[in-house]
């Protein structure tokens, strides 16, 4: 502070222009100098402070005689404005160099990064079933269950299945024994078809996703427990050419909209009448080919006899296809084992969505 | 069934060139399904030789080879292969003789294996060509030695294709026939769809002529016990036919097309009697007339009555078995096999010629009670034409005539009983209204004719009278199905039915999504196990205490060793987790969502009756039938092992042990909001100190709605797993009819919270949960939250003791808490905790 200024002679101005430029050329040095946040609070201190020099020439103000005192005025308060802003740019520079400095400090390596979550999975054909029934939901329809133990009168007798029908031989079906008290594992989802109809108003309009059983033995194409997809619709006027139209409907939104819809004549029990279905699957690996896909026909009168249905006046149609199967000409899956043994990699492929 | 082209194109016009693809095609647009393409696999060429000379030629290895001069084509012409018309060839057989007609194949021609026929260097000759046995063509079984063309009765001239002589370029189709259409079983009824199909023109190979009626062979239909109201016999036709040569061959044609079609030749009047059920679809029993003793009748067996079977078995019949006996007893199982005693051999001179048509539940339940299924029985289940047995036996009787040399007798019978098939209504409209497409009056009368209905003029619509083989066409729709079928169901339009509004997914199908969901986007893998499984799987998951857990068991179970019905999923998620282990993962977390069959005790399950078909049952037999299903709850299970957060940088791997499997537990409660709460308990299978029974309280008191833990360490060892399995199973049915559909909303208060820590010293056995509940209940309605933070045990709490330490969240509904009001609040809580457990506040 040797360069504070001196008091001037009495009578005239105490506050030289010199002496106004020589702080604020002192402050201004100090204030760049300042390599820190504490650096530059010093400097504040000493250049823009109570006790600095600018402050005592502001203090010297008072005296100075009138005619000069506001050009003086000026002159003190834009020297201390420049000292301030100075002081406000170089704070500013230094907190973002800090800031950048402590980032900089602070950086990871992102690839090895850990991951505390685990992947799950839900099953493919869980999934499939979901976005089976949510597109029927979608159209109107319901989801329908039963159990997977049945009776067999739901599981045949009520399908219109003679007691003496082929299908019914315990080749084919899992007894629960002893067999003389009628109960079975499902052989198919039709059973749905049924309680559904005894136990909803018409019309009925439902899809009938499930597991089921039959006793073939576990290989790269049986699988003793598996799973279908069984729709029903019974209203007043439905004809084959509605179960064509659903049919086709729903292979495209399955499919893509180039999907359609083949029908052989077949035969099942509780049809008539009966119709092997195959979709053309445009996506197919190797090429667009037909893919054999289920079975369907018009609900035989004796079904809707058994559910107390007058046949004369509502009908309807069903049909019904394997989720595996599906699966597996959607996914391009050969090995039926993979979807049954659990294998995690399995899941895994497909993640949360189907 | 398998049809040779050259048989079908004997009954329905094929384009010349008809391949098995192009049968196929035609086929299954009428709803006979493509099963398989058979065929000879010989090619090339292969002709007929005439051996003109050989000498026999003793090898150092023991065996004499013929050195033969075959010719192979008319002398001075080109071979089939193009080489001379004579050929060296080497023969190991000596079943000939100079001036025999044999099969040369010539280099170029392959036989079945596929077995190349080439000139090559063989015991110091160079053999161009070789000369075949029947077994080497794929003909037939003998191999005895060469085939010699003059035991087949043939003297074709040398170098005649001998592919097209015995029939080996032909080959068939084989469709899969539905249970409705039994008539298919024959060359008749595939030429007859195949004509459906393309309108090629059919003729009816039963359209013959009928030269001797028969008379005077005594057969009586005695069935005292018919079965549903059905005598057992409703057709029997005898013919005989005596002085037959049953030694003379097969026709070639005759064996090829019997090959071609499944079955092997066995001797002239057997593949005759084969031969015609083939073409005619009607199963033809032939009996050595001199082996009979008396008259046939038709009876039901006896209880303990024998009969030993065509096969050599002696099969033990049931009172329900149809049979045909003679005075000596049993002869034959009606429909499905003959007897021994009066079979037909080759010493046999006269034959009886049975056709008779059998009830199909008879012969179907006859067939599967000894295991019999036959040609013969497979027709008589789908049912056969009853109008063709009098066709069907004068063809058998033609083809021993011609074939075997045998001369028709008088001698027969012909009991006919069988109801004529009875007329349809089909109203006008019918077939539109069902099919959807508006065919024309024409069209329908035509293809109703066409399938070989009558079809007649009706005040209401037609009048149908199906033919005798369509015992299908009962009602309207089946003969709307005939129509839309003929017609073809590419006619069939799309339109997409608009159904009422629905009401969505219901709400338990909601949840069951958000708890797999839940699961899977916590790391859990979703699986699907097998049902099946050992007694002791569910003994021990099954129930908490050891003892017998009442179980559904299967009659006919895959694994014999696994026969019975889960009572819970965890057996198949440990199973899994085993598989995975051995395929190299080691940090497992699974889960399955799924059903389980859990029969209460002492309850009979079941009924001992079936409502028959077509009828609605009664309230009470239905109530009945429900009753007698066992319960079936959905469970939510999850199994962990290894690692549940693996090695990684700047963080240990954290094994899983019983808080994931109470985690799991908290995450299925989460996601269909059912306040669930962990109590200490005890579980056979699990470790008695990691063991959570978990409970929802309800007003009637706690409620157990599954159990979490570690498994007994001796329990994850027998299944292979590692000492720690974390493991937690939930009845989700029960939870899912626990969860409040419509919570009251509780008004969100915004006024500061005031938040204190508790610490409580307690003896180490009281459980940290009950204290925790303890606290809350005496705190009141100002605490908004506790939550368990530490539990500390070791210097400076008392030996045998622990401190809790909670923390706490105060809040009030209409002022800002004081620190005193809250701390107030909090002693409320320790006094409740001291009453109860002895808690003290620590310091």
């Amino acid at each position: 502070m040797s360069d504070a200024p001196s008091p001037a002679p009495s009578g005239g101005n105490p506050i030289s222009q010199e002496a106004v430029e020589s702080a604020v050329e002192a402050a201004l040095a100090a204030v760049a100098g300042a390599s820190s946040t504490a650096e530059l609070k010093a400097a504040r201190t000493a250049h823009a402070g109570e006790a600095s020099a600018l402050a005592k020439l502001n203090s010297l103000l008072r005296q100075v005689p009138g005619p000069e005192k506001a050009a003086t005025g000026k002159l003190v308060g834009s020297a201390r404005g420049r000292v301030n802003q100075a002081i406000a740019q170089r704070e500013a520079e230094l907190a973002e160099a800090e800031t950048a400095a402590r980032l900089a400090a602070e950086q990871v390596d992102v690839t090895a990064a850990s991951t505390r979550w685990q992947p799950g999975a839900r099953h493919p054909l869980t999934l499939l079933q979901e976005e089976v029934a949510d597109i029927f939901v979608g159209m109107g329809w319901e989801i329908a269950e039963g159990p997977e133990l049945e009776h067999e009168w739901f599981n045949f007798d009520a399908l219109n299945f003679d007691e003496d029908h082929p299908a019914r031989a315990m080749q084919d079906t899992f007894f629960v024994a002893p067999p003389e008290r009628h109960l079975v594992l499902r052989t198919h989802t039709s059973p749905v078809q049924v309680r559904s109809l005894i136990e909803r108003d018409l019309p009925v309009y439902v899809l009938c996703p499930g597991r089921v059983y039959r006793t073939d033995e576990f290989d790269a194409t049986h699988l003793p427990v598996f799973s279908q997809f069984e729709g029903l619709a019974i209203d007043k006027g439905l004809t084959m050419a509605h179960l064509r139209g659903t049919l086709e409907h729903f292979a495209r939104i399955m499919f893509g909209d180039e999907a359609r819809i083949r029908l052989r004549p077949n035969y099942f029990p509780f049809t008539e009448p009966s119709a092997e279905m195959d979709v053309w699957h445009p996506a197919a690996k190797g090429g667009a080919r037909w893919v054999e896909w289920g079975g369907c026909g018009m609900v035989n009168p004796n079904v809707l006899r058994a559910a107390g249905i007058d046949p004369d006046e509502y009908q309807g149609f069903a049909f019904g296809t394997g989720i595996e199967r599906t699966l597996q000409f959607r996914n391009d899956l050969n090995d039926m084992r993979d979807m049954a043994e659990g294998d995690i990699r399995f899941s895994a492929q497909f993640g949360m969505v189907g | 069934m398998r049809v040779p082209i050259s048989w079908l194109a004997e009954y329905v016009d094929l384009p010349e060139g008809t391949t098995v693809a192009d049968l196929h095609a035609a086929l299954v647009k009428v709803g006979l399904e493509e099963e398989a393409e058979h065929r000879f696999d010989v090619t090339g060429p292969v002709v007929v030789g005439e051996v003109l000379e050989y000498a026999d030629e003793p090898q150092s290895n023991g065996k004499t080879i013929r050195w033969c001069q075959v010719r192979v084509a008319p002398e001075g012409q080109r071979s089939a292969d193009g080489g001379a018309d004579v050929r060296g060839i080497v023969c190991g057989a000596h079943n000939f003789a100079v001036g025999d007609k044999v099969v040369v194949t010539l280099p170029g021609a392959v036989l079945p294996g596929p077995f190349p026929i080439a000139a090559r260097k063989t015991y110091g000759h160079v053999s161009d060509g070789m000369i075949a046995s029947a077994r080497e063509l794929g003909l037939g079984d003998e191999h005895s030695g060469i085939l010699v063309l003059s035991t087949l009765g043939l003297d074709p001239e040398p170098g005649t294709d001998a592919l097209s002589l015995l029939g080996l370029d032909d080959a068939a189709v084989e469709v899969n026939v539905t249970p409705d259409r039994g008539y298919a079983f024959s060359v008749r009824g595939i030429a007859r769809e195949y004509s459906h199909s393309t309108g090629a023109t059919f003729r009816d190979p039963a359209a013959l002529p009928l030269a001797v009626p028969g008379d005077g062979f005594p057969v009586t239909i005695d069935d005292r016990a018919p079965i549903r109201g059905r005598v057992g016999a409703s057709v029997f036709v005898t013919r005989v036919v005596r002085g037959i040569d049953p030694t003379r061959p097969t026709p070639p044609w005759m064996a090829s097309r019997l090959r071609l079609a499944g079955v092997r030749s066995i001797s002239l009047p057997v593949d005759i009697t084969n031969y015609v059920m083939f073409e005619l679809g009607q199963p033809i029993h032939a009996y050595d007339l001199d082996k009979l003793a008396g008259g046939i009748v038709v009876r039901r067996a006896e209880q303990g009555e024998t009969l030993e079977t065509l096969d050599g078995q002696i099969r033990t019949l049931s009172p329900e078995d149809l049979l045909i006996t003679d005075d000596s007893g049993p002869i034959g199982l009606a429909g499905v096999m003959g007897g021994a005693t009066t079979e037909v051999s080759e010493t046999t001179r006269d034959v009886l010629i049975e056709a008779a048509n059998f009830d199909p539940v008879s012969i179907a339940r006859t067939a599967r009670r000894h295991k019999l299924p036959s040609e013969a029985s497979k027709r008589f289940e789908r049912g056969v034409d009853p109008a063709v047995a009098e066709a069907a036996a004068a063809r058998v009787v033609q083809l021993l005539v011609d074939l075997a040399g045998g001369t028709v007798d008088p001698l027969g019978s012909g009991h006919h009983s069988f109801e004529p098939p009875a007329p349809v209504e089909l109203p006008e409209g019918f077939v539109a209204r069902l099919i959807g497409v508006d065919y024309s009056a024409e069209e329908i009368r035509s293809a109703l004719a066409r399938i070989g209905a009558q079809v007649e003029e009706h005040p209401a619509g037609l009048r149908v009278t199906p033919p005798t083989w369509r015992p299908d066409l009962v009602d309207a729709p089946s003969l709307a199905e005939e129509v839309a079928r003929l017609a073809g169901y590419d006619r069939i339009p799309s339109v997409l039915p608009v159904a009422p509004p629905g009401r969505g997914l219901t709400r338990s199908q909601k949840l069951r999504r958000s708890v797999s969901q839940m699961l899977a986007a916590n790391g859990a893998v979703e699986v699907l196990a097998f049902p099946f499984v050992r007694r002791e799987q569910n003994d021990l998951f099954g129930s908490p205490e050891a003892g017998e857990v009442p179980a559904v068991r299967l009659a006919n179970p895959l694994d014999a060793e696994a026969p019975f019905l889960r009572t819970s999923l965890l057996p198949g998620l440990l199973e899994i987790a085993h598989r995975n282990r051995s395929r190299g993962f080691v940090d497992l977390h699974l889960f399955e969502v799924g059903a389980t069959f859990r029969p209460e005790p002492g309850i009979e399950y079941g009924t001992d009756y079936i409502p028959p078909i077509a009828a609605l049952p009664t309230r009470e037999v239905l109530a009945s039938i429900e009753a007698g299903i066992p319960p079936q709850p959905r469970h939510v299970a999850t199994v962990l092992t290894g690692a549940a957060v693996p090695k990684q940088v700047g963080q240990d791997a954290i094994p899983a042990d019983w808080r994931d499997a109470l985690t799991d537990v908290q995450r299925v409660a989460a996601s269909l909001r059912v306040p669930v709460r962990a109590v200490q308990g005890r579980h056979q299978a699990f470790h008695p100190g990691r063991t959570a029974r978990i409970v929802v309280d309800g007003p009637a008191g706690e409620e157990t709605v599954g159990w979490a833990g570690e498994l007994l360490p001796a329990v994850a060892e027998a299944a292979d797993l590692p000492a720690v399995v974390a493991a937690a199973e939930l009845d989700l049915d029960r939870l899912i009819a626990l969860s409040d559909p419509d919570p009251h909303a509780v008004p969100i208060r915004a006024l500061p919270a005031a938040t204190q820590d508790l610490s409580l010293v307690v003896t180490m056995d009281v459980p940290a949960g009950d204290v925790l509940r303890a606290v809350a209940e005496g705190a009141g309605e100002l605490l908004e939250d506790i939550r368990l933070v530490d539990d500390y045990r070791g210097p400076g709490v008392p030996e045998g003791t622990k401190s809790l330490t909670f923390a706490l969240r105060f809040r009030a509904e209409d002022r800002t808490l004081t620190a005193a009001e809250a701390t107030a609040a909090k002693l409320a809580g320790v006094a409740v905790a001291a009453e109860r457990f002895g808690a003290s506040l620590r310091e």
